[in-house]
């Protein structure tokens, strides 16, 4: 560490912003590929993610013309079909969701907001990236191993996920086990260089109070990830063992095929247990960046400030703090104490407390503001409205007796789509909308973002608003065919073709997009250093895309907190964060806004 | 569960009491300047790398904590039947203390700018590192030998993980300390203090939670009164 003293005042003890020492890169490699520049690695973690995230969508297709269309695609037999489940769902919440935002926008956006020039340990940092692809080539491996991929549903419960009739039970199953193992080592490196950054890394000037909420969000998340990962890191290895070495941590004794296993005495509660403890914290570590991104969006593009700032942040901790109490509502068919299910579907109805905060404080901030209905701001509108909806199932679902008739349906389904998938997905969209002139220094095309936009947010509906009724119905989730029952009616097939079409029109869209991605990044218009006129400090930059170092030879110096806009007296609608102009008319009087 | 749940209960309440101190009460909206009054920073002046290795021994301390949750619940099952605790173990305690140790007059030596006592506490806290290594792969190997095999039962199962997941920490730490070795020459005694340090902490970590671990899975301990606590408002 360097000792260089920044800002002038004797009483400032020089070392509280001490310089970093950046590795400079030499030549293309270094600049481009093995990056040690939270920028690039930023962009790596989401170009990555997004090219996984693109399996999972076909995956997704596959299935829905199973669903749509049964017995027409002689290919996708049950065992695909539940390969390309499991591939799904754990393709788009770890190493899409959590990869997007934390090693996405998180590598991207912390040094930036908070006047820093790189993350703490950018080695580490960079390591972090590379282990994180390694993750994922394993994961994609899996496809091309004998046997496919495991195809065990997402949550790799045992025994069945290592017993012989589950597809990819030689291979698929190892190699997800270890790609999972990978992914956590790699997340904790890169999770450790998020939250020493924030504590250690802020500029002068930015009290914790004064943070974006985006930052509040990744870092809550962060934390909340580098303890519930463990978890799932410690369920992992165990199964690995079990399906490798023959222990008996989890698998029960058993007879398959006429024939006693060698397992005997485990408890496959255990592994639910290990991973529900994980998996509960994973919506919130998947929902808590989304939450503080879309306060950013959503004052910004409203020209207000955030109503309730305070209040945001404490319910950000409160809400993360939570998470780790509830993770049993997942478990309610499993069997338990009706005390525990008493205890969690309790905690799991507080949680609505804190997040309903959250929902008024966004429309208070739309309240009479100045709504701006550019891209970024209909996908942050986008995300409140799905977000409602799916959290309002959430509270039929929190409840035990409630839980357990709609547990195996298709309501279960739609419900974590909307809030755990769609929701944070258009959030997603509209940061990158919002952030890719930083990035490149180029707008994305508006056209196309609008129709991209809509056909996401209404295909979004058509599909999954539908599979509430599906799932009333009593039509099972897991199914590769219903076959003939007494309770679904026929037209319940008309239902689920139709939601095959819409699956297959919202898809395409997510092409339209990429392709302007593309486009956009020779074609576009060029956006300046801060096009939509914002007051958090990445937009403040000298360069635009930042150069290597983010802020030249000055660091910026904090002089307010990061939503001043429309404020009275002050020349524009917005006061950049480190703008240092007389205290505003109505301060300076003494009376506090909310 | 319980384990982990008190585990993090006590996490929940040093980042309560942190965060109590950061200013989380005031209405930044108010405020204008560079704040460098502001109380909020004061705590976090410790070196970043110093802060970074806090919380990987917190992440590291989590992941152990949840190995023994897991053990608390298995040995709960009907087939649980520990092995017997090979004598070697103690004596792997006692390097294991040493290399502590060692490594905590390597820390004291950079404080007083004394590099050949700092090189040679390195050296025999690193050495007795791998004794207690080799130590460790012995009592494995007499156990397997008097048959007690990862597929026998869980109880063996969970030797032999909780071992392997503390060695290879352990393992992890010994790069490191190379790296704080092969510097020993050329850095400034400034840098040099810091890595010492910073192996000399987690190697008091690694103690730790090895004695922790010893004692569950030597003696199994109950922990009945605990589930006894916790549940006691629910009957």
């Amino acid at each position: 560490m360097g000792e260089l003293a920044h800002g002038a005042g004797g009483q400032i003890p020089a070392a509280e912003v001490p310089e970093m020492e950046l590795p400079h890169p030499h030549g293309w490699w270094s600049t481009y590929v093995f990056s040690q520049d939270a920028k690039v690695i930023g962009i790596q973690y989401a170009l990555t993610a997004l090219a996984i995230g693109m399996v999972a969508l076909v995956l997704s297709w596959l299935m829905r013309l199973q669903l749509g269309f049964p017995d027409t695609f002689t290919f996708i037999d049950p065992q695909a079909y539940y390969q390309f489940i499991t591939m799904h769902g754990m393709i788009m919440v770890v190493y899409l969701l959590t990869a997007l935002f934390l090693g996405g926008f998180g590598n991207y956006l912390i040094p930036l907001m908070l006047g820093a020039r790189d993350m703490v340990f950018p080695f580490v940092n960079m390591l972090s990236f590379w282990v994180y692809l390694l993750a994922v080539l394993v994961l994609v491996a899996s496809f091309f191993v004998p046997g496919g991929p495991t195809g065990a549903g997402w949550t790799l419960y045992p025994p069945q996920a290592i017993l012989s009739g589950t597809p990819g039970r030689d291979w698929g199953i190892v190699l997800m086990l270890l790609s999972l193992c990978l992914f956590i080592a790699g997340f904790t490196m890169g999770g450790l260089n998020y939250v020493v950054t924030v504590l250690q890394a802020r500029t002068r000037g930015m009290t914790l109070m004064r943070m974006p909420l985006t930052v509040w969000g990744i870092f809550t998340a962060t934390v909340m990830a580098l303890l519930a990962f463990p978890a799932l890191f410690v369920g992992a290895v165990m199964l690995l063992l079990d399906r490798l070495l023959g222990t008996s941590f989890f698998m029960p004794t058993l007879v398959e095929m006429g024939q006693q296993l060698r397992y005997g005495g485990g408890s496959p509660i255990l592994f639910q247990h290990l991973f529900w403890f994980f998996g509960h914290p994973e919506v919130y570590i998947v929902a808590l960046p989304a939450f503080g991104i879309v306060s950013d969006l959503i004052s910004t593009h409203a020209r207000r400030n955030i109503f309730g700032y305070r209040m945001m942040v404490w319910a950000i901790v409160i809400i993360g703090a939570l998470s780790f109490v509830v993770w049993a509502h997942h478990m309610y068919v499993s069997g338990m104490h009706p005390w525990f299910g008493f205890f969690f579907a309790t905690t799991t109805l507080i949680i609505a407390i804190p997040t309903a905060i959250k929902v008024y404080n966004w429309l208070l901030t739309l309240w009479r503001g100045n709504i701006h209905l550019n891209v970024p701001m209909l996908f942050a509108l986008g995300f409140i409205v799905t977000f409602v909806n799916g959290g309002l199932t959430g509270l039929f679902l929190g409840n035990v007796v409630v839980d357990v008739p709609l547990s195996d349906t298709m309501f279960v389904v739609a419900h974590f789509h909307m809030v755990m998938g769609v929701a944070p997905v258009m959030v997603i969209f509209g940061g990158i909308y919002h952030w890719y002139p930083k990035m490149t220094g180029r707008m994305l095309d508006d056209t196309m973002g609008k129709i991209h936009f809509w056909v996401t947010f209404l295909g979004a509906y058509a599909i999954f608003f539908p599979m509430h009724y599906l799932g009333l119905l009593g039509v099972p989730r897991r199914y590769h065919t219903i076959g003939e029952t007494s309770f679904v009616p026929a037209s319940a097939a008309d239902l689920n073709a139709f939601i095959s079409v819409v699956a297959l029109v919202v898809g395409a869209a997510q092409m339209l997009f990429l392709f302007n991605l593309l486009w956009s990044l020779r074609h576009g218009r060029e956006s300046g250093p801060n096009p939509w006129r914002a007051t958090t400090l990445e937009w403040q930059t000298p360069e635009t895309p930042p150069g290597h170092g983010n802020w030249g030879k000055e660091l910026p110096v904090v002089h307010r907190w990061a939503y001043d806009y429309a404020v009275p007296g002050a020349p524009e609608d917005f006061v950049p964060q480190n703008e240092a102009l007389p205290p505003p008319a109505h301060v300076a009087k003494g009376e506090a806004t909310a | 569960m319980t384990i982990a749940l008190l585990f993090l209960g006590v996490l929940a309440a040093v980042a309560a009491w942190w965060l109590a101190r950061q200013g989380l009460t005031t209405k930044p909206w108010l405020e204008t300047g560079p704040m460098d009054d502001a109380p909020v920073r004061g705590s976090m002046r410790v070196p970043a790398a110093k802060l970074g290795l806090g919380m990987f021994m917190t992440v590291a301390a989590t992941l152990l904590v949840l190995l023994l949750s897991a053990y608390s619940i298995r040995m709960e099952m009907a087939d649980w039947s520990p092995p017997p605790r090979p004598g070697l173990l103690w004596a792997n305690t006692a390097v294991l203390v040493l290399a502590s140790v060692a490594l905590h007059r390597a820390a004291r030596a950079t404080r007083r700018g004394d590099r050949e006592a700092v090189g040679s506490a390195l050296l025999l806290g690193g050495g007795m590192s791998l004794l207690f290594l080799l130590g460790q792969l012995l009592a494995w190997r007499e156990l397997a030998r008097a048959g007690y095999l990862p597929a026998n039962n869980a109880a063996d199962a969970f030797f032999y993980l909780i071992t392997a997941v503390h060695g290879l920490h352990l393992l992890g730490g010994l790069v490191a300390l190379s790296r704080a070795g092969l510097r020993l020459r050329g850095a400034p005694i400034a840098k040099l203090r810091l890595s010492v340090e910073l192996c000399a902490a987690y190697w008091h970590f690694l103690l730790v939670a090895w004695l922790l671990l010893f004692a569950t899975l030597a003696f199994s301990p109950s922990f009945d009164w605990l589930v006894a606590l916790c549940t006691a408002p629910f009957r």
